[in-house]
C-alpha cells in the first residue's frame, strides 16, 4: 500500500540528504518527494510517498523521528486528506488535432501553457488518478516529455497536518 | 577571540578535561590554541586510536569522549570508531578539520565529505559554515551526544572559521533550542503500573539488562529491583556489570550465542522477560521465533525505535532505564511480593546453574586454556579491574569468565565488533580511571590492528596491561571454519607474528610471556604490580574454542558444547 508521509523538518542544509538516505538504508523506495518552505521559513515540509507493502512503515517512521531536524511526521489517510500533483506534459499537436487536445484539457481543467507549431505544453493539477486519466487520453497523440512535482498533501478540515 | 579558542572555551565549559587527537593541516590553528589551553591532549599514533580512546574514556567515566582529527584521511580514519560508538550508544564528540570554506566541493587537498560519509553512523552532525555559530554548535553537540540514547556527534569545521574572530557570548551559546529533539526520560505511569502487574503475576520471570542500564547510571536501581522482586538477571555483552556477577543466586551471566546455558534456558522457559536498556540484537536472540516463546515481554528503552524492532513487545515503556526502574520498584512494592511465589522457578534456575556450570579448565595436553587466564586475571584483581577486550574469542572468554561486579568495568565493542578497539579503549579508560587497574584482554590478531598505540601508552606513561591470549589464529573465524566449514582454515592462521615481548621492550614498555599454566599467575601479578605499560604474551591452546555456542540462526536453548563434537 502506498503511504503519503508529511514530514515537518527544520529548514537546514543537509536535512533532505539525511531523510532520503534513511529511506534507502532501511530498504524503502521513495516514489515521489516534494519539499518546500512552510508558512514559517524556519521549517520545510516534505511530502513523501513510499510503498509500505514489503515491510511495515513503523520502523522507518520511528527512525525518522530520531533525526534531530525532524519535528513531526504524519502518515496521511487518503480519506481525511487532500493531495495534488502538478504535471507538465509536452504533446505532439498539429492543426488537425490541436482543438481536440484543447477540449480534453478543458474537461480536466488543465491549461495550455505553451503552444508551438507541432507541440502543446499542458499543465495538469490534480490527484494521481486524475493525472493518470488525462495522460491516458493524451498518450495517443504522442507524449514527448513529462515532468511532475511529486505529490503534496494536507489534512482536511481544521485538523493540522 | 578566534574560532579555535572559542571551540576550546566551549569544550572547557562542557567540563572537558582531556581530548584525544592527531594534528594535520586543517586543524593547525586549533592545535595552536590548544598549546597553552588548560585541556590535556593525548596524541595517539593513528586517528582510529584517538576515537577508540575517546570511546573507552566515555564508557569508563560516563562523560562525553572527545577526539580531534584533521580533514580528509584524518577524518576518514575516525569512521570505524564513530560507527563503533554509534552501535554501542557511546557519547562522543568528534571534531574534524575541513578545508577552507571557499575550497569545499573542489576536491581540494585532503578534502573529504566527512559529514556525508558519516551520515548513517552518527546521532547527529554539523558542517559549520559560520564561525559565530561555533560555540552554540559545540554545546548542542555535547547535549545531543549525552542525552536520550547517547551517541556520536560529528562537528566538521573548515579551517578558516578557526581563524575568524568572533564575539563570544558563552551564556547565549549554551542555550539549547532543539524543537525536534525531546527525549522521553520518565516512563508513562500507566505502562509502569502494567509492567508491575505483569511482574507480580509472573511465575517464571527473568530480567535481561543491557548497556542502557549502565549508561543511564541505573545499576543500583536494577539491583534493588531484582533483589526486591527476587528475579534472576542475565545481561547482554554491553550490559555486563549492570548487575553484580558475584550474586550467586540471581546472576545468570551473559545471554545469547556464547552466553551461559542457564541464562539461555531461563530466557527460553520464562513466562516474563523484563528487558531494560537492551535492543534484542541477533547475537542475543538467535532464531527470533524460538526466543522466549512463552514470555510476556516488558521492554524499557529510551529509544522508541527499539521497542518491537526485533521482538514483539507486550508492555512497552519508553524512558530512561534508571528513572523507569526506580518508578517500577515503587509500583512493585505495592504488590507485596513474597519470595515464595515462584519457588519452583527459582529451584529450576538453580538446578540449571548447578548442572551446566561455566567450568574452567587450566590446561590441556600441557597447553594453557584461555579461560584459565581470564579467570586468573579476574581472581588476582578481585574483580575490581576495568576489563577492556578486543573482538573475537578473546572477547567471549573475557565476557564469560571475568567476574564483573560494577558498572563501567567491562568495556567491549558490542554492536560493531571492532577488532583493534580494546587497546586504545583501555588507554582512554585508564585516563578516566587512573586509580584502577586497566587490562586489555586481547587476541594476537586484534592487538596487531592498533598495536601502534604502544607509542601513546609510552608517551604518556599510561600503564595499561595488554594480556594477549595468543593462539596465532584469527580464532573466532577459525572456530567457525572448524565447526561449520570443514576445518578449511582459509586466511586465519597468523603464526607469522612479532615477538610481542621484544616489541613491547622496543617501545620501552615491559614484556612478559607465559607458555605454561603454572607461569600464568606469577607473570600477571608482576605485570599488574608495575607502573609501566605492559604486554603479556600468553601462549594458549591454539585450537581452543569458545563454549557453549549457539550456531548462527539457531534457537538459544540449542547450544553446542565441546561434548557435542
Amino acid at each position: 500500500m502506498k503511504h503519503t508521509l508529511s514530514v515537518l523538518v527544520e529548514n537546514k542544509p543537509g536535512v533532505l540528504n539525511r531523510i532520503s538516505g534513511l529511506f534507502a538504508r532501511r530498504g524503502f523506495n521513495i516514489d515521489s518527494l516534494a519539499v518546500g518552505e512552510t508558512e514559517d521559513p524556519k521549517y520545510s515540509r516534505m511530502t513523501i510517498t513510499v510503498d509500505g507493502q514489503d515491510q511495515p512503515l513503523e520502523q522507518v517512521t520511528k527512525q525518522l523521528h530520531k533525526l534531530i531536524n525532524v519535528i513531526k511526521i504524519t502518515d496521511l489517510d487518503p480519506a481525511t486528506s487532500v493531495d495534488r500533483e502538478l504535471v507538465m506534459v509536452k504533446v505532439k499537436a498539429d492543426a488537425a488535432n490541436r482543438s481536440e487536445i484543447m477540449q480534453i484539457a478543458e474537461i480536466f481543467r488543465a491549461k495550455i501553457i505553451d503552444v508551438s507549431k507541432t507541440m502543446l505544453v499542458v499543465e495538469v493539477t490534480g490527484t494521481r488518478e486524475k493525472v493518470g486519466a488525462i495522460m491516458k487520453l493524451l498518450r495517443p497523440f504522442g507524449i514527448v516529455e513529462l515532468v511532475r512535482t511529486g505529490r503534496i498533501a494536507m489534512s482536511r478540515g481544521t485538523e493540522l497536518t | 577571540m578566534n574560532g579555535a579558542t572559542a571551540i576550546l572555551e566551549s569544550l572547557r565549559r562542557e567540563g572537558v578535561e582531556v581530548v584525544f587527537g592527531y594534528p594535520g593541516g586543517s586543524v593547525i590553528p586549533l592545535y595552536d590554541a590548544l598549546y597553552d589551553f588548560e585541556i590535556d591532549h593525548i596524541l595517539t599514533r593513528h586517528e582510529q586510536g584517538a576515537v577508540h580512546a575517546a570511546d573507552g574514556y566515555a564508557r569508563a567515566s560516563g562523560k562525553v569522549g572527545v577526539c580531534i582529527a584533521t580533514s580528509g584521511p584524518g577524518a576518514t580514519n575516525l569512521t570505524t570508531g564513530i560507527a563503533n560508538a554509534y552501535l554501542d550508544s557511546v557519547p562522543l564528540v568528534a571534531i574534524t578539520g575541513q578545508v577552507r570554506t571557499n575550497l569545499i566541493g573542489t576536491d581540494a587537498f585532503q578534502e573529504a565529505d566527512i559529514h556525508g560519509i558519516t551520515l548513517p553512523i552518527v546521532k547527529h552532525s554539523y558542517l559549520v559554515k559560520n564561525a559565530a555559530e561555533l560555540p552554540a554548535v559545540l554545546h548542542e553537540a555535547f547535549y545531543i551526544a549525552r542525552t536520550g540514547r547517547p551517541g556520536p556527534v560529528v562537528v566538521d569545521i573548515p579551517v578558516d572559521l578557526t581563524l575568524t574572530d568572533i564575539d563570544y557570548d558563552p551564556e547565549g551559546a549554551q542555550k539549547i533550542d532543539l524543537p525536534g529533539y525531546r527525549p522521553t526520560v520518565k516512563g508513562h505511569p500507566k505502562q509502569i503500573k502494567a509492567a508491575a502487574q505483569a511482574i507480580a503475576e509472573a511465575e517464571r520471570p527473568v530480567i535481561f539488562a543491557g548497556g542502557g542500564v549502565i549508561s543511564s547510571g541505573g545499576s543500583e536501581q536494577l539491583r534493588e529491583l531484582a533483589l526486591y522482586a527476587h528475579i534472576p538477571v542475565t545481561t547482554s555483552l554491553t550490559g555486563i556489570g549492570s548487575f553484580p556477577e558475584d550474586h550467586e543466586e540471581l546472576s545468570l551471566g551473559m545471554l545469547g550465542m556464547h552466553g551461559t546455558r542457564y541464562a539461555n534456558y531461563a530466557v527460553t522457559n520464562c513466562d516474563l522477560i523484563l528487558g531494560v536498556g537492551v535492543r534484542f540484537d541477533d547475537r542475543v536472540t538467535g532464531r527470533i521465533a524460538a526466543f522466549a516463546p512463552g514470555a510476556k515481554v516488558v521492554h524499557v528503552d529510551v529509544d522508541p525505535a527499539e521497542i518491537s524492532k526485533n521482538v514483539a513487545v507486550d508492555v512497552p515503556i519508553v524512558g530512561d532505564a534508571k528513572s523507569v526502574l526506580a518508578d517500577l520498584l515503587v509500583q512493585l512494592k505495592k504488590h507485596e511480593l513474597s519470595p515464595e511465589r515462584h519457588l519452583p522457578w527459582m529451584r529450576q534456575v538453580a538446578d540449571w546453574k548447578k548442572s551446566h556450570p561455566m567450568t574452567v579448565r587450566r590446561e590441556e595436553n600441557g597447553e594453557i586454556m584461555p579461560e584459565f587466564v581470564v579467570k586468573t586475571i579476574s581472581d588476582i584483581t578481585k574483580g575490581e579491574a576495568v576489563i577492556c577486550t578486543e573482538v573475537g574469542q578473546n572477547q567471549m572468554w573475557a565476557a564469560q569468565y571475568s567476574r564483573i561486579t560494577r558498572p563501567r568495568h567491562f568495556i567491549s565493542s558490542g554492536g560493531l565488533g571492532t577488532m583493534g578497539f580494546g587497546f586504545p579503549a583501555s588507554i582512554g579508560a585508564k585516563i578516566a580511571r587512573p586509580d584502577a587497574t586497566v587490562i586489555d584482554i586481547a587476541g594476537d590478531g586484534s592487538f596487531q590492528m592498533n598495536i601502534q598505540e604502544l607509542g601513546t601508552a609510552m608517551n604518556y606513561r599510561i600503564p595499561v596491561k595488554v594480556c594477549i591470549l595468543n593462539n596465532q589464529y584469527l580464532g573466532m573465524v577459525r572456530q567457525w571454519q572448524d565447526l561449520f566449514w570443514n576445518k578449511r582454515y582459509s586466511a586465519t592462521c597468523i603464526a607469522c607474528q612479532p615477538d610481542f615481548v621484544k616489541l613491547a621492550e622496543a617501545y620501552g614498555a615491559q614484556g612478559f610471556r607465559a607458555t605454561r599454566a603454572d607461569e600464568v599467575e606469577e607473570v600477571l601479578r608482576i605485570a599488574f604490580a608495575s607502573d609501566e605499560p605492559a604486554v603479556i604474551d600468553i601462549r594458549v591452546k591454539r585450537e581452543a574454542n569458545v563454549w557453549p555456542m549457539v550456531p548462527a540462526g539457531g534457537a538459544i536453548d540449542q547450544m553446542l558444547g565441546e561434548e557435542d563434537r
